[in-house]
């Protein structure tokens, strides 16, 4: 029965409250000054724009679901993709809403302040701790610059905080609600978000896992529970914190490349059946070509080493020299190359060695795994042939040639036998595209294959074509793929060629399956190297601690406002003392729990130890990675560690505060200490604005007082 | 503490004595059975690692001492025999340089010969095989040009006799240290079994190589590592400190063949911080006691290992006083120390003039010479000019030719000198290129302006004037070669001239970059002497070079073999090993030989004990696994349960990180790495397939009654045993030789035995 009075409770944490409104106003405000291109705006646009084109890409620097948040937040204010994003410091035209597309970094940048403050309260720390570290955050400037740009930092922090926040709630719920198995949840779910947004997630959530398996490992050794329970409670966390994640991550890739489902830039990375999969560029070329490669089949031979750029078996009328330079000979036979753009000249026609005839049977007589062939170049009709006679580049692998007969008892060498070498996978006969086929040189059992060095001038700076004896197995460079293919029809030499010339035809596209795909995508993006050169801003993982660098990210066309990523100098010290002082603290505890003297009470030195975890782990897995890799690194990639260090702060303090000093004069003394310390913060926050939002602008001499170290670089207009 | 108990209890010990090796298995019982007891009487074992011999007395330990002693005795001289005959059987074959014997082979000549050479290697292994081949008549004259090269009359076997007797102790040390580990003789005969029959294991310690001597020094610190923690209730004795100095000197020797020595010196010290852990844990213990093992440990494995290393090196500078291939690697004041150096008591003019030939060398340690060729920067990196670099060895290459700003003929006349603050212009002396800089952005380092040689016939522009800077100098100081520390101020843009240190990528032939760096602090590398010099014009002094003290050549050394590590970088065009290849012994190494006439020896691990290997470090984990969370779930477990899962998470735990410290850091590196890298950790996995597969056949009681468990247990060991030895004597052609077809063509007696198809024999 309906009681009344109808009474809703409702308790509302104002400290909450007030800390997330001035998040927001501090990430969202002026939100679309400057309307520029700022800094990485210029990497990530061009992805938003190739989503909004449906246009298909890959970016190595991450997995695609920061691109796809950045998207969508463009997807809402209605951009269209038509923007070149070549510059920074480039005007957005007014038809780019660029507040739409600040936005969602800009609320994950501004809800990261009230997770602190919650993740704060689930490590068993005070409100008053948690106001602490939702200060910190609040009032660092570069947490603040990195938000309010189409950046993705901020979302990846904002996912990892929100991964241990419901972690944390999830463990000390009492055992007893099921509601709790939500928040495991919702930990992996954002452990597969953080993931997804950049790689570095990944470390995160490795210490989460961690922290779990830890925890874990506590419960299967609580006497108290039953088997059965035990059981069921792993099994929870596995799927919760490694299955969901995993599915996650993968689906993010589904949502990716069902999204991107046409031909662009970066589609010649990929093999040829990926190629086909994609709407335009190669499926145009390729529908309707059959399927089967046979016995007078017109054809053209992708090299499957796809990096850098994919190139076709190619060769032209230039024989190679007599001599080279360094005085060795060649056979002076006809060139054979690996060509990096569709020319005629790369069309080969498969010959029966047995028959004359260029044509295509009716019914066409496929050619099979193990048969022998002779390759005859489509425009001069000579056979692909070689012999023991070393190559031009690479003197200790066999020259490949279109062969000459010069009458200098050096017999023509050109039959090859097929082996298709993912004939479990596909079958026995030769396949357009799917296919990866082998050409076994008879006479010397010599492979066909792409020697990775090109051509001097008289090649023309092709790549050199080679046959090696090595039989260095399962290396890709020995593959080749047929990627456009008809039947021959015409005899005569004449006929031919016109028919080479003509554009290839139209029909049904062929599928590979999503996983297929995904497995590809996957592997280029962690194989696919960028050549890695410094940047004027790079700077190296150690000189993050003392923020010796900055980052210019965006200067007026015309006065001295700009934008720099500069951390809150005092906050960054703060962090820095806390690592130290906890590190020191916990030594100095561990030692002497060992000798049986404790000095806190165990549950005190728990809550310690799960801060340690917490804070002091996350910073080390987010950091330490960095010193081992030789990517190009900006300061930008030290603040998901920073993060963990204001939490730290605060909660160090308290526990200082409670546990360390017992006269009531230290106590104040500390107080007064934080509360100058904060004091200070916020007054460097402000002195720091206007290089954080961009204006107002400042003078050159005011410019100067900004410039706290040496190192920094700040930009002044001359006038 | 439990010393009063362990003596009746020996009497009811032989009555759960199982047969495997009958003696032995009793007095195994009997180091352990005191020890259970404890785990028993003590609830919570929460002195880790401290308890498991707690109980073992002086006499106990000597009790049960005396009864191994026969049988393994016996048990020890087999393996010791066939260790020793399986690696020196046909030593000399093949009588032609085999593979990095090229190198090494050629640095132990260099010792005899005492000429100075670079490598990327610490000097002790070098030492240790050209004292061999000393020893035994080698006279160093052979040149070990290339692989494949015929030895003819020298003689070789000396030196690859020595690598062979390091190589053999192996398996007896693998022995021993499973044996120590768990007390039980079956796991340390498989452990030894795996090795002895390893093709791998035999080829690489047949050949003068470095790796055998390395690997000698790992598991003679492991050993010692291991009797010394078994030495732990006998603090201070005799034997405590023998072990202990034991293993500081073995760490040295570690580290003093290889750098991967020091994964061996992480486990020990590892090792060192849990043991100390635990006896600061021991309340019995004062501070004072703790402070004295502290302090016997830092300097047994801190103190002592520094020493050795660093008397290693002081050999290695005495040894070699003579002038060699690798003197440009090193400043000019560590060349000047060789005889037959130019620089060895120089005479050259004194003062740098204008007109001189000069070669000029960055300060920084391997910093170069400053170096131009005739190639362009390519396209696309700033502007498309003659490359200017720095380069590490003496060519000529590296002259260049001091000028005035204008006049080009400075050849007539009286010569000036160079003095503090004068503008020079450099040519250089093969191309007539003037040094040259302007606002491009260098190649790789992007913050700094690039440096190209410009104009022709000594030609250009203005960019091509440099300021001379003589550092801590006035205005009108003269430039002192050698000893006058330069910097070169680029006049147009105000920068200086600076070597970043960086490797060129391919079309800068993999020299160092030399950039003109806009931040003018006065850094080594911003700093350049002038090394040699020549000017007919002036008279020749003899000059005295400050010769460096040994201190700063160690360090100098040490920064030179690191840049000369990293810079190791895999070519794009080789085939280079992954990490990930190794444990299923993906791919081997060709040591010598190619064509099917040839005499082919192929180094490969035996696929059997690879493959036993690799499966076996999964079931360690799930067997670790299923343990611990026994134990943590408060199973009651059998007392023979409790102490195989002792075995198990501690020697087990102890082999387990030996192999992940000596394989994991390999996938963090940039440098090129091979296949023989894995040789160390693969030591650790077959000892910790001994030891698991014998726990493992111990254990068929949790499925079988006594008497099929039994049998079970034999019938594993006897099949191990015999697929080890089937595939060895099907493999042995790897090690010691093929000759005929290769093994993918028809016909050859390989053919069947090309299990993956990357292997190459």
């Amino acid at each position: 029965m309906l009681q009344l009075p109808l009474v809703v409770t409702a308790q509302v944490d104002l400290l909450l409250v007030l800390v997330s409104l001035l998040a927001f106003w501090t990430r969202l405000s002026h939100l679309n000054y400057p309307n520029a291109v700022v800094f990485d705006e210029v990497y990530y646009g061009q992805f938003v724009s190739l989503y909004m084109k449906r246009v298909f890409f890959i970016d190595d620097s991450g997995p695609p679901l920061g691109h796809m948040i950045l998207a969508s937040g463009a997807y809402l204010g209605g951009f269209d993709g038509n923007f070149v994003w070549n510059r920074i410091g480039a005007e957005y035209p007014s038809t780019v809403n660029v507040w739409s597309l600040r936005l969602l970094p800009a609320l994950c940048g501004a809800l990261c302040v009230p997770l602190v403050y919650l993740l704060t309260l689930e490590l068993k720390f005070s409100h008053l701790s948690a106001l602490g570290a939702a200060v910190l955050l609040l009032l660092e400037n570069s947490l603040i610059v990195q938000s309010r740009f189409m950046l993705l930092e901020s979302v990846l922090i904002f996912f990892v905080l929100l991964a241990f926040f419901s972690y944390l709630r999830f463990h000390n719920a009492p055992s007893s609600s099921w509601s709790r198995y939500s928040w495991l949840i919702l930990s992996g779910v954002s452990c597969g978000a953080a993931v997804g947004v950049k790689y570095m997630g990944l470390f995160s959530y490795l210490l989460l896992l961690v922290v779990a398996s830890l925890h874990t490992w506590k419960l299967i050794g609580d006497k108290t529970i039953s088997h059965m329970n035990v059981c069921v409670q792993s099994v929870h966390r596995v799927l919760c914190l490694v299955v969901v994640p995993v599915l996650l991550y993968v689906f993010w890739f589904y949502v990716h490349l069902s999204f991107l489902n046409r031909s662009g830039p970066h589609d010649q990375l990929m093999s040829s059946a990926f190629q086909a999969s994609l709407q335009g560029g190669l499926s145009r070329i390729t529908r309707g070509q059959p399927l089967e490669v046979a016995y007078g089949s017109q054809v053209t031979l992708r090299s499957s080493v796809s990096q850098p750029i994919p190139c076709w078996l190619h060769s032209h009328k230039v024989n190679y020299p007599i001599r080279y330079d360094n005085g060795r000979g060649s056979s002076h036979q006809q060139q054979v190359t690996c060509y990096p753009f569709k020319d005629v000249n790369n069309w080969w026609i498969i010959k029966d060695p047995g028959r004359q005839q260029l044509v295509v049977d009716t019914p066409p007589r496929p050619v099979r795994h193990g048969d022998v062939i002779q390759l005859v170049h489509g425009m001069t009709s000579r056979f692909l042939n070689s012999h023991d006679v070393a190559a031009p580049m690479s003197p200790h692998t066999q020259e490949v040639s279109g062969y000459i007969d010069f009458n200098v008892s050096m017999p023509a060498q050109n039959l090859w036998r097929v082996d298709i070498s993912n004939r479990e996978a596909e079958s026995e006969v030769w396949k357009t595209i799917l296919s990866e086929v082998r050409l076994i040189h008879v006479n010397t059992s010599a492979v066909l294959k792409l020697s990775g060095v090109s051509l001097p001038d008289w090649g023309f700076r092709q790549l050199e074509v080679v046959a090696d004896k090595l039989f260095k197995a399962h290396s890709s460079s020995l593959e080749w793929t047929v990627e456009e293919h008809r039947y021959g029809t015409s005899q005569e030499q004449k006929e031919r060629e016109a028919e080479l010339h003509s554009p290839t035809h139209i029909d049904v596209d062929r599928k590979i399956s999503f996983w297929a795909k995904f497995v590809e995508l996957q592997w280029k993006m962690l194989t696919v190297k960028q050549e890695e050169s410094e940047h004027k801003y790079s700077s190296s993982p150690l000189e993050w601690i003392t923020m010796e660098t900055n980052i210019a990210y965006w200067l007026h066309s015309s006065t001295n406002a700009q934008i720099h990523l500069i951390g809150n100098p005092v906050s960054w010290g703060v962090a820095n003392l806390s690592l130290l002082a906890y590190q020191l603290l916990a030594v100095v505890y561990l030692l002497r729990r060992r000798r049986g003297l404790k000095d806190v009470p165990d549950g005190v030195w728990d809550q310690f130890v799960c801060l340690g975890c917490v804070c002091v782990g996350g910073w080390l897995v987010n950091f330490v990675p960095f010193l081992l890799m030789d990517k190009t690194l900006f300061l930008y990639h030290y603040l998901p560690a920073l993060c963990y260090l204001y939490l730290l702060s605060p909660a160090l303090l308290e526990h200082a505060h409670t546990h360390l000093l017992s006269s009531v004069t230290h106590q104040r003394a500390l107080c007064v200490g934080a509360l100058a310390v904060l004091l200070s913060i916020f007054l460097t926050y402000r002195t720091f604005c206007p290089l954080t939002y961009g204006s107002p602008e400042l003078s050159a001499h005011q410019l100067q007082g900004l410039k706290w170290r040496d190192t920094w670089d700040i930009l002044y207009r001359r006038r | 503490m439990a010393k009063a108990e362990c003596t009746p209890k020996w009497n009811t010990l032989a009555l759960r004595n199982r047969k495997t090796c009958p003696t032995p298995e009793k007095s195994f019982q009997t180091t352990f059975t005191p020890v259970s007891k404890d785990k028993n009487s003590q609830t919570a074992g929460h002195l880790a690692g401290g308890d498991t011999q707690s109980s073992n007395g002086p006499s106990g330990q000597f009790l049960a001492r005396e009864s191994i002693e026969s049988p393994s005795k016996v048990l020890l001289m087999l393996v010791a025999g066939l260790s020793f005959s399986t690696r020196l059987y046909m030593i000399t074959e093949p009588p032609h340089v085999c593979w990095d014997e090229t190198h090494f082979g050629k640095m132990g000549s260099y010792y005899i010969n005492r000429t100075f050479f670079f490598d990327v290697h610490p000097p002790l292994g070098k030492m240790l095989i050209g004292l061999a081949g000393y020893m035994s008549g080698y006279d160093g004259t052979f040149p070990f040009i290339k692989p494949g090269d015929k030895y003819e009359n020298q003689n070789y076997w000396g030196m690859r006799g020595f690598c062979a007797t390091l190589g053999s102790f192996l398996p007896i040390f693998a022995y021993l240290i499973v044996l120590e580990l768990s007390n039980s003789c079956t796991a340390a005969i498989i452990a030894a079994t795996l090795l002895i029959f390893d093709t791998g294991c035999i080829t690489i310690s047949q050949y003068i190589l470095l790796d055998p001597i390395l690997m000698f020094f790992i598991m003679a610190a492991v050993l010692s590592m291991v009797k010394f923690n078994q030495q732990r209730y006998r603090s201070f004795s005799a034997s405590w400190w023998l072990w202990l100095v034991l293993t500081g000197i073995n760490l040295a020797g570690a580290l003093g063949v290889k750098f991967v020595g020091l994964f061996v010196i992480i486990l020990v010290g590892l090792n060192t911080i849990w043991d100390l852990w635990r006896l600061l844990g021991d309340m019995s213990l004062s501070l004072v006691d703790i402070a004295k093992h502290f302090l016997a440990r830092a300097f047994a494995l801190i103190l002592l290992p520094v020493i050795l290393y660093v008397t290693i090196f002081a050999v290695h500078f005495v040894v070699l006083n003579k002038s060699g291939p690798g003197d440009g690697f090193f400043s000019s004041a560590f060349q000047s120390r060789l005889i037959g150096n130019n620089l060895h008591n120089a005479s050259m003019p004194e003062y740098l003039a204008f007109g001189s030939t000069v070669t000029i060398k960055n300060l920084r340690i391997a910093g170069g010479y400053l170096h131009s060729h005739w190639h362009l920067y390519p396209e696309g990196v700033g502007a498309r000019q003659q490359q200017v670099t720095a380069y590490l060895h003496k060519d000529y290459n590296n002259l260049w030719v001091v000028h005035r700003q204008q006049d080009n003929n400075s050849q007539s006349g009286n010569p000036d000198l160079v003095r503090h603050g004068d503008i020079v212009r450099l040519e250089h002396k093969e191309t007539t290129r003037n040094l040259h800089s302007h606002l491009h952005e260098a190649p790789l380092t992007k913050k700094h302006f690039q440096v190209t040689g410009y104009g022709i016939n000594g030609t250009g522009d203005a960019n091509d004037l440099w300021q001379v800077e003589v550092c801590g100098g006035r205005k009108g100081d003269p430039v002192k070669v050698l000893r006058s520390k330069v910097r070169f101020l680029h006049r147009a843009t105000g920068c200086v001239l600076y070597s970043s240190g960086k490797t060129l990528p391919k079309w800068g032939w993999e020299q160092i970059e030399v950039t003109c760096s806009p931040y003018l602090k006065e850094t080594p590398s911003s700093q350049w002497n002038i090394e040699d010099h020549i000017n007919p014009k002036l008279p020749n002094i003899s000059l005295s070079v400050l010769k460096p003290n040994f201190l700063e050549i160690l360090l100098e050394s040490h920064i030179v073999m690191f840049r000369g590590n990293s810079g190791l970088k895999p070519k794009d065009n080789e085939m280079n090993s992954k990490p990930w290849h190794w444990p299923i012994n993906y791919q081997g190494l060709r040591f010598s030989g190619v064509n099917a006439t040839e005499y082919r020896v192929y180094l490969l691990g035996n696929p059997v004990v690879w493959w036993i290997n690799l499966a076996s470090l999964g079931l360690y984990l799930t067997m670790v696994a299923v343990a611990s969370i026994a134990t943590q779930r408060g199973f009651s477990l059998g007392q023979q349960r409790i102490e195989h899962s002792l075995v198990l998470v501690r020697g087990g735990g102890l082999l387990m990180l030996g192999w992940l410290l000596h394989y994991a850091p390999f996938f963090t590196m940039g440098r090129i790495l091979y296949f023989h890298h894995y040789f160390p950790a693969m030591l650790f996995s077959s000892m910790l397939t001994g030891l698991t597969l014998d726990i493992l056949f111990r254990s068929a009681d949790l499925l079988l009654h006594p008497p099929y468990s039994y049998w079970f247990q034999r019938a594993g060991q006897l099949l191990l045993l015999f697929s080890i030895l089937y595939s060895f004597y099907l493999f042995h052609p790897l090690s010691y030789g093929m000759t005929g077809p290769l093994a993918h063509e028809p016909g050859s007696a390989m053919a069947d035995l090309k299990w993956m198809d990357s292997w190459e024999f």
